[in-house]
């Protein structure tokens, strides 16, 4: 091949891989632009206020979703978190390499892969059908199972970048292994897992699947956490499948403050993991 | 080396001594490791336990059925099983050579300011919540389908029994463009970590030889990250077999198999979203689980698989060049 030929060669695959990126990058602002436009038209205040109304009527809201959706990700936070928190801690300051370590490793890879409807089908029949009806503590549950290895996998990655020196400093002074973990190790490590926390949080936040079975939904206030209760997601689902117009644009402006939660997550995410960077 | 495995030992010996407040604490870490493992084992025997009843009744024949009629109590899996995997590989074909280009791009081409406002883009784009690409899917790409993609398609390839048919928008070409959308960050990401494992020496070996940079990319590059890339396109694959609420919303929700991409599907993930709350009996909810019991199935073998494969990447070679 001749050295021109080459050059353009070389051209054009570089514009193939730059167009790639751009082609990759129009859902992500056609699916923005969309829910920003049409969700803007349909947001008001009484959103944020009032509970659905009837087929069609006007001036429904959603505020029991968005409580609802708050309600079972601080259920699935308080149980994951700390759950997949130690079992981090566990896997790089306890045991790295046994056979063990290497099988709930496996475990979590298994779990992060598992479709989020299975974890719904689950709950339901171990937790549902046991206590006798949908609940808030059902959907929470399964969240905090999709949470659980999320959290693993970035507390894991996180304390592997705290250095040995640093705890064999510890080891020096004579320090317990426990208050080495606690004091010196965790605080080098702690905006990192932070950091990943709250990104498994808001994956979950928009999660549908896993509460379509366990906490079904619900046009009211709940009362307690034994009963049904609404969440964002599923109510943006039932509405966008609905035949009506209002339930529709209803559903738009539900989509854009579960992307605006959502985005916001993930930025403070971002910037609380960059100022420890700086 | 040496230093990092002795202090990992010395961690080890730590671990049986110590105070009292020490040992629980140990314990505590251990039980929550120990927890995930419990997990994985009790999700797999809950779905084979609830899918019992339907195994009993229809053997193999589950899989091979082409007929769900509930009325009827007849309970047959083909049509959800050819639904989700056409769709699943229609959004591979498209998704993983864009992916593949968005790692390369970033990886070997861009500045690294480029590099990280464009990787946290398409982050974002795993981080649009699956029920907003459903809903964007039903009142934007699927009216664009019908109108505008579909006839044009069945006028130019319309002698292809995948363009033929009705132009409705609802189905399996929706389908596969909205799982094409959602795979392609993960795809993206993990071809990015591995091609970043490549060592930069293959690169500057290339280029010394006077390479041009695509040469570079061809030559040293990809033939190095090919079986992580392979990995990160059948992670991708996981995600989007098990993918349910955008799939459930545009595919059209028909168990029928049909040749056409225009035409209505249904799919595994679907099916259980839309039916699992109205099963009125325990074979019907049984027959649902084990549908379940089959992606979980599916997924799992593709998750070990891929996690092997961009493992044996990211550890790099053992000796050699290959």
């Amino acid at each position: 091949m001749n050295d021109r030929l080459r050059k353009y060669l070389n051209w054009i695959m570089m514009s193939v891989f730059f167009g790639a990126t751009l082609l990759a990058l129009i859902p992500l602002f056609g699916v923005l632009g969309y829910v920003i436009k049409n969700g803007l038209s349909a947001l008001s205040s009484e959103f944020f206020i009032n509970l659905p109304k009837g087929m069609g009527a006007p001036g429904g809201g959603m505020a029991n979703s968005i409580v609802g959706t708050l309600i079972m990700v601080l259920i699935a936070s308080l149980i994951g978190i700390p759950v997949g928190i130690l079992a981090g801690i566990y896997l790089t300051e306890y045991d790295r390499n046994s056979w063990f370590s290497m099988s709930v490793r496996f475990a979590t890879d298994v779990l992060t892969g598992i479709p989020s409807i299975i974890v719904g089908i689950v709950i339901y029949s171990s937790v549902v059908l046991k206590m006798g009806h949908f609940s808030a503590l059902a959907g929470g549950l399964a969240l905090s199972i999709i949470i659980i290895p999320l959290v693993i996998r970035s507390t894991e990655e996180m304390l592997k970048l705290v250095s040995h020196s640093i705890r064999e400093a510890g080891y020096a002074l004579g320090i317990s292994k426990r208050k080495i973990i606690l004091k010196i190790v965790l605080p080098t490590a702690a905006r990192g897992i932070i950091t990943g926390a709250i990104l498994a949080v808001a994956r979950v936040s928009g999660e549908t699947a896993p509460l379509l079975f366990t906490a079904l939904g619900n046009q009211y206030w709940s009362r307690s956490l034994n009963e049904p209760i609404a969440a964002l997601p599923v109510q943006i689902y039932q509405y966008a499948t609905s035949p009506y117009k209002e339930l529709q644009q209803q559903a738009w402006a539900g989509a854009l403050v579960l992307i605006t939660l959502v985005v916001l997550l993930n930025l403070v995410a971002r910037l609380a993991f960059r100022t420890r960077s700086n | 080396m040496r230093k990092v495995e002795e202090s990992e030992n010395m961690s080890k010996n730590k671990k049986l001594t110590g105070s009292l407040g020490d040992k629980t604490f140990c314990l505590l870490t251990l039980f929550m490791a120990m927890s995930v493992l419990v997990l994985m084992v009790w999700i797999g025997w809950q779905m084979v336990d609830s899918a019992r009843p339907s195994i009993a009744k229809f053997g193999f024949s589950f899989v091979t059925g082409r007929v769900w009629d509930p009325v009827k109590e007849q309970f047959g899996a083909l049509p959800f099983i050819y639904g989700t995997l056409v769709t699943s590989f229609l959004a591979l074909i498209i998704a993983a050579p864009v992916g593949l280009g968005v790692a390369i791009f970033l990886n070997e081409m861009a500045t690294s300011k480029v590099r990280s406002v464009i990787a946290f883009l398409v982050e974002m784009l795993a981080a649009i919540p699956s029920v907003v690409y459903g809903l964007w899917g039903i009142f934007i790409l699927v009216p664009w389908l019908r109108e505008t993609v579909e006839p044009g398609l069945a006028k130019w390839l319309g002698f292809i029994p995948l363009f033929q048919g009705t132009p409705l928008g609802f189905g399996m070409l929706a389908g596969g463009l909205i799982l094409a959308v959602m795979i392609l960050p993960t795809i993206a990401a993990i071809s990015r970590e591995v091609l970043a494992a490549v060592p930069n020496e293959q690169r500057e070996a290339a280029l010394a030889l006077g390479a041009t940079k695509w040469e570079m990319i061809r030559i040293a590059v990809l033939p190095y990250a090919k079986s992580g890339v392979l990995g990160g396109v059948m992670l991708g694959l996981g995600r989007a077999l098990g993918e349910t609420m955008a799939v459930t919303m545009v595919i059209g929700n028909r168990p029928d198999i049909l040749s056409s991409l225009f035409a209505p599907a249904y799919s595994i993930a679907a099916v259980i979203a839309n039916e699992f709350t109205e099963a009125t009996y325990d074979l019907y909810l049984s027959a649902l689980v084990e549908i379940g019991l089959i992606l979980f199935g599916i997924t799992l073998i593709l998750n070990v698989f891929a996690r092997v494969l961009v493992w044996s990447v990211a550890r790099g070679p053992r000796g050699g060049l290959s």
